[in-house]
Parts: structure tokens; sequence; C-alpha cells
């Protein structure tokens, strides 16, 4: 995972360093949200399936416990291994004790965000297990060493130059060849030889269905399939929140996934796995890891509705600038910002801060989650909790009492004089950050307070 | 009909013409408008700072200067949003209850109370509309280009009935500025991006004014304007309004 002191306001100073690529990352991203309007223009029916959608979810999250067992119990019918872990260290040990009993010291990976929550790559590799990422984005951060910046588009910080580069010197590609068609055929037959030699194969989980004890994994690649399909052992990974009741339910989660993550009308792949075939068993591991604690918390449960597609942060005017990266956690953007703080709030205590409250990803959401109105609420929280500087509580405290007061508001006889002093966008002094790149508002003679008053007089 | 007129602290300061023609409008519309003298803030800057626990003195006090009037209205989304989404008080809820319903913020007061079809209005300019994300988002003041749903604005409906008043298009309809409150300093590397490519589209398009329901987002833009040495002027949607 990212290791960083910095937080989001200066990970994002940085990245704002170079206009030019904060333009590019934004136009890209905004040029996936536009595909997403286009595409979702075309069904009137749309509000409707976010509704019904978020109903869903709603009711899975109410009945969690009991889905849960459902599921269980009809994928251990079907012959799947289900394992439980508490947290992301219990995942990682029972994915490496799985692959100790098949002796397998090298494994192929599909794109799973949870196994990014949990630092499995980097846990795995201390234990002597080499993981290769099978998603290309994927592959290509994990040749960079770095995190993905996105949850679905994982390397859409990088320009095509940049994975031209990466892959002359790691796949052996010519120099300077940045034509994509090109690097992507490279990239395909790097990974066929990995498919065809990796004896284990661990992939992420889309939903997972309490009726039939099957799951669903979608993929534009086919990457899951060709791992979990060649290797000898399957091994499922997913967060507890990932279930829906009933098959009948997909085609609604199906048909909002994509069409909110890229403006696709359907992955191109969705692979369903429900029996294992002979000699080849299937794992699947429910993991909580900070879950059921976020279930617990009455005002953020909402945010496990998510479905991963990563629209908030197509559509959010600040994660397109200032990249994923910023973010410090495993998944950027206004989804992470909800998400993070309740597995470390110290950590994460910036990240609700790094919004304007726009709104905008709470309108994307495919299943309205309240996201803005969260970051507000995980405000509150982080200052109840005493998470702020001392000296920003001590101005506020001024602040209020100040404004509680009429008295004291107009005691300077400039009420104005309050707001200069105190408001801090306003705070006229050059060393206001407003200043970088703004000049300030210039006070006109009179206030309105003071015509108003003359005009009565 | 009685209304109070909220006037945020520093459009009181910075921007008295906002505040004048939204007085003078409402009165052409014979509107018997007062402004509460001790008024101050609706606690916002607190509460988005996450200090909402701060804002039960704020609330008292807004509750004491507005609770005999029939409407209380304000040349601003922002700070009706605030309002109407978090003014309680647990020793009179009741009449927070009924404030929280009947603050207004200009344009939609024009347009759903007030029910202005006509305008005597002129306006000889190209304007481009900045939707800022509390009128919009939060009280729908316009339709979201996010939504599968029939396009509406009430401000622009208003700005329609302005005569000479060429309104643009922009690229991006309803991208946020970046302004954010405390967010344009404490983040200030995006927030001051996010402004300078908002008034980008407006030039773009060859705005001559950017308009808005919001001071603090256009003050934020004008502060970009201004530093660009840019001939652009931003105008609070209230003083075309009120234009003859
Ligand atoms: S919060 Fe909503 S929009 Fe964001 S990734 Fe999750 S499902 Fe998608």
């Amino acid at each position: 995972m990212h290791e960083s002191t910095k937080d989001h306001a200066a990970l994002a100073a940085l990245f704002n360093k170079d206009e030019e690529r904060v333009n590019w990352h934004d136009e890209t991203l905004w040029w996936i949200r536009q595909k997403r309007d286009k595409n979702v223009h075309q069904l009137p029916e749309w509000e409707a399936l976010r509704e019904a959608a978020s109903q869903i979810k709603f009711n899975v999250l109410s009945n969690l416990h009991d889905y849960l067992l459902q599921f269980e119990k009809n994928a251990t019918a079907n012959g799947v291994q289900v394992h439980w872990a508490a947290d992301a260290k219990e995942h990682n040990e029972i994915v490496h004790r799985l692959l100790q009993e098949h002796k397998v010291d090298r494994m192929v990976k599909s794109k799973s965000m949870l196994t990014e929550e949990c630092g499995l790559n980097e846990y795995l590799a201390e234990q002597g297990v080499e993981v290769i990422d099978s998603d290309l984005g994927e592959r290509i951060v994990q040749l960079a060493k770095e995190p993905p910046s996105h949850i679905v588009l994982p390397c859409i910080h990088k320009k095509k130059e940049e994975i031209g580069d990466l892959f002359h010197q790691y796949l052996g590609t010519p120099a300077n060849v940045a034509d994509p068609q090109f690097l992507t055929e490279a990239a395909r037959q790097h990974l066929r030889d990995v498919f065809l030699t990796r004896r284990a194969a661990l992939t992420g989980v889309n939903f997972a269905v309490a009726e039939t004890g099957e799951f669903v994994v979608c993929t534009n690649e086919g990457n899951a399939d060709m791992g979990a399909h060649l290797a000898d052992v399957h091994i499922a990974s997913m967060g507890i929140e990932k279930l829906i009741p009933e098959r009948k339910h997909l085609g609604i989660f199906l048909r909002l996934l994509t069409r909110s993550a890229t403006g696709q009308p359907i992955t191109t792949y969705s692979s369903h796995f429900k029996k294992p075939r002979k000699e080849t068993p299937i794992h699947i591991i429910l993991v909580d890891n900070g879950r059921s604690v976020q279930l617990g918390r009455k005002e953020f449960r909402n945010s496990l509705k998510c479905i991963r597609c990563g629209a908030c942060m197509n559509t959010c005017p600040v994660y397109r600038r200032s990249g994923g990266h910023s973010y410090h956690t495993a998944v950027a953007g206004p989804i992470g910002s909800i998400l993070a703080p309740n597995l470390d709030m110290k950590k994460y205590k910036d990240l609700p801060f790094a919004s304007t409250l726009c709104g905008s990803c709470s309108n994307v959401c495919p299943v309205k989650i309240d996201i803005h109105d969260q970051l507000y609420k995980w405000r509150q929280e982080l200052v109840k909790e005493g998470y702020t500087p001392a000296a920003k509580t001590i101005s506020m405290k001024l602040m209020a009492q100040t404004l509680s007061s009429p008295t004291l508001y107009n005691a300077a006889g400039k009420s104005g004089r309050f707001v200069l002093k105190h408001v801090p966008f306003l705070v006229n002094n050059k060393l206001n950050p407003w200043y970088k790149e703004r000049e300030m508002p210039e006070a006109p003679k009179e206030s309105f307070r003071e015509w108003y008053k003359r005009r009565d007089a | 009909m009685k209304v109070g007129l909220f006037i945020p602290c520093y459009v009181d300061q910075f921007y008295p013409n906002a505040a004048i023609a939204t007085l003078q409008l409402l009165e052409k519309f014979g509107v018997e408008v007062t402004y509460p003298l001790s008024q101050t803030c609706c606690g916002q800057p607190m509460a988005n700072s996450g200090y909402e626990h701060l804002t039960k003195g704020c609330n008292e006090l807004f509750i004491k200067n507005f609770e005999s009037f029939d409407y209380i209205v304000a040349p601003s989304g922002s700070c009706v949003l605030h309002v109407r989404e978090h003014l309680h008080d647990a020793a009179n809820e009741e009449a927070a209850t009924v404030l929280r319903h009947k603050v207004y913020e200009l344009t939609s007061f024009l347009t759903d109370i007030l029910q202005v079809k006509e305008l005597n209005a002129r306006f000889p300019h190209r304007v481009g509309m900045h939707q800022s994300c509390h009128g919009q988002r939060g009280l729908k003041l316009s339709q979201m280009s996010e939504l599968v749903a029939e396009p509406f604005s009430k401000p622009g409906s208003l700005l329609k009935m302005v005569k000479d008043l060429d309104l643009i298009e922009l690229g991006r309809t309803d991208e946020c500025c970046g302004f954010g409150g405390t967010f344009c300093v404490t983040e200030e590397a995006v927030s001051a991006k996010m402004g300078k490519d908002r008034v980008a589209d407006h030039l773009h398009h060859g705005a001559e004014y950017i308009t808005g329901v919001d001071m603090s987002c256009l003050m934020h833009m004008e502060g970009i304007l201004k530093r660009a040495g840019s001939k652009v002027k931003v105008i609070h949607i209230a003083e075309i309004l009120n234009a003859e």
C-alpha cells in the first residue's frame, strides 16, 4: 500500500506542479464521465434501476448475517470451500496457507481491490510467493512498483509513452514505442505465458448470489477466466458486502455496473462460478476487515452498498485534478474518503476534507450512496474524536462565540473587521494561501448594512 | 407578504450591490422587505469544517431574527441549503422546523413563491451562468447533468426574461468551481486549478460576465479573473434581474 506522511492537500499540490498533466488527467476522466452520460441517457429507466439497486443493497445490509449463512450453505453444497477472514491479516494468511497446501509459489491474480486493501501482494512477496497481476492496468502499475490510482482504471495516471518505457524495460519491447495496440499485444504474449505456467489463480468477486451460492466476476479482458480455468486451484476473495439475495437481481447490477464505470453497456466477460471442476478446487474467502464496524455506524453503513464502479472518481472534480495517489489509500476518490476513515481515523483524517461537497458523486452513484453527505458527517465525527489541530478548534470556537452574539459581532463598529480577520478565505494577509493564484475582493466604501441604515434613516 | 432578508456576511462587506439588488427586486414585486440588523451568519463555515456542534448560538440567533417573517430570502444557495439542512434548536425545534421550510434562495423564491413570469430588465451582454453546486444539487435549482431527468433551470428561466441578454453555452454545464468554503485555502492547489478551469470554459465561450446565485463561487472566480488581468466580470444574478 501507498505509505506516505503527506496529506491529501500536500500530495495534490505536488500533482499540480505539472499543470499540463493535470489537464490531461482531468480530460481523460471527464471523457469517461461523458461516455457514461451518453450511455445512461439511452435508458429511460436509469433512475429506476438505481433506486432498485439501492433498495436491494439496503435489504442485503439489513439481513447480511442471514444472507452470508445462506451463501455459505449453498456454496458449500456446490462443492466450494468457504473460509472466513476477520481482517486483512487473516485473509492473507488463508491465501498463503492454501498456496502452501498446493505447493505453489507463483500465482496469477485478476483485479481485486480487496487484495489491495489487504496488502496481499506485499505479504506474499515476504513469504517468497510471486504474484503477477493479470489485469493489464494492474500489471502496468505492478511493473512500475506503484499502487493502482483508480479502482477500475488502475493506471489511468500513466501516459502511453510511460507505459511504452516500462514495457521496454521489463518486457523487451523496442524503445520509444507507444502504440497502444502494439503494447497490448506485447502484454498479451507476456501474460499468456503467465496463464499457462501458474498453477494457482486468485480472482476478486463482483457479486455473490446467496440463493445459489455462485459468484460473478466481471472483467473486460477475460483475464479472470483465463487464470481460473488454467490453474489447479482457484481462490476468490470477497468482501462480505458483495452479496445479492437472488440471481434475478443480478441483471439490475450488471446493467448498472459498466455503464457507470466506463460507459459500456455491459462488461465483456461476466463469468459465473458455481461448481468446481473435478480436481480443481474453488476456495472463497469471505472478508470482513472493518465492514461489520462500518455496518454498525448508522450514519455510514450506507457506504457498504458500493459496487466499486469508480463513477464517483471519474466525476469528482477534485479527484480528476489531484490524482488517485493523493488519497494515499487503496480505494481513492469520494468513496475511498468515506471508507478509509472507518479503517483508520488518524491516518485518513484528511480525506473527508478533500472535497468541495459539490455532490456530483452522489448523483452518479449507481447504488445511490449519499457520498457527499457522508463526507460532511465524517468531518463532524473526526472533530468530535479530536483529530483536528488545536489551533483550528480554538479559532472555530472564537468564531462561533462571535457569530452567536450581535454585540460582539458589531463590537468593533464595523462588523467587517471580524469577517476580515476570521473568515479563512478572507483573511486579509498576504500569507493567506488564497493569494497564491487569486486576488482578494476589494471592500467597497459602504457595506450593505451601512447602506440599509442610511436608507432607513 | 413580509420577508426577512438574510445577507451572508461576506456579501454585506464586499458585494453590497448584490444585496441591494436583491432588496430592490423583491420590493418591485410588492414584497415588504426587512433586513434584521442583529443577523450575523448561518453557521455554515463552522459546520462544513466539522464543527456543527458549535453552531447552537448561531442557530438560536437566526431563529430569533427571522421567526416573525412569512419567508426568509437570501441571495445565496449555499447559506440557504445550510439552514434548510442543519437549522435545529433543541429548546425550540418547532420554530426551527418552520423556519427550515420558509427559507428561500432568491431565484427559487421568485419562480416558486412569487411565480414571476415577466421581468422589466435589460442586460445587453454575453453572460455565462455558473451553476453553484449547493444551489443546483442541494436545492435543486436546476436539473443536474448526472441524472436522467427532464431539464429545467429556475435561474435560467429568469435570465431568459431579461431583454437583450445572450446566455452562452458551456463545455461543462455544472462542474464545481472549487471554492468549497475553507477548501479554497486548505486545498489551495486543487481549488485554484478548478477555478481556473471553470473560468476558462466561460472565457472560451465568449462570456463578458459570469453570473450565478452564489457570490462565494463568483468571488473565487473573480479572484482568478483579476489575477489573469481579464476584463471579464462577475455579477450576482440579482443585479442582472434588477438591471434596467
Ligand atoms: S460509491 Fe457508488 S459511484 Fe463510487 S465506486 Fe461505489 S458504487 Fe461506484
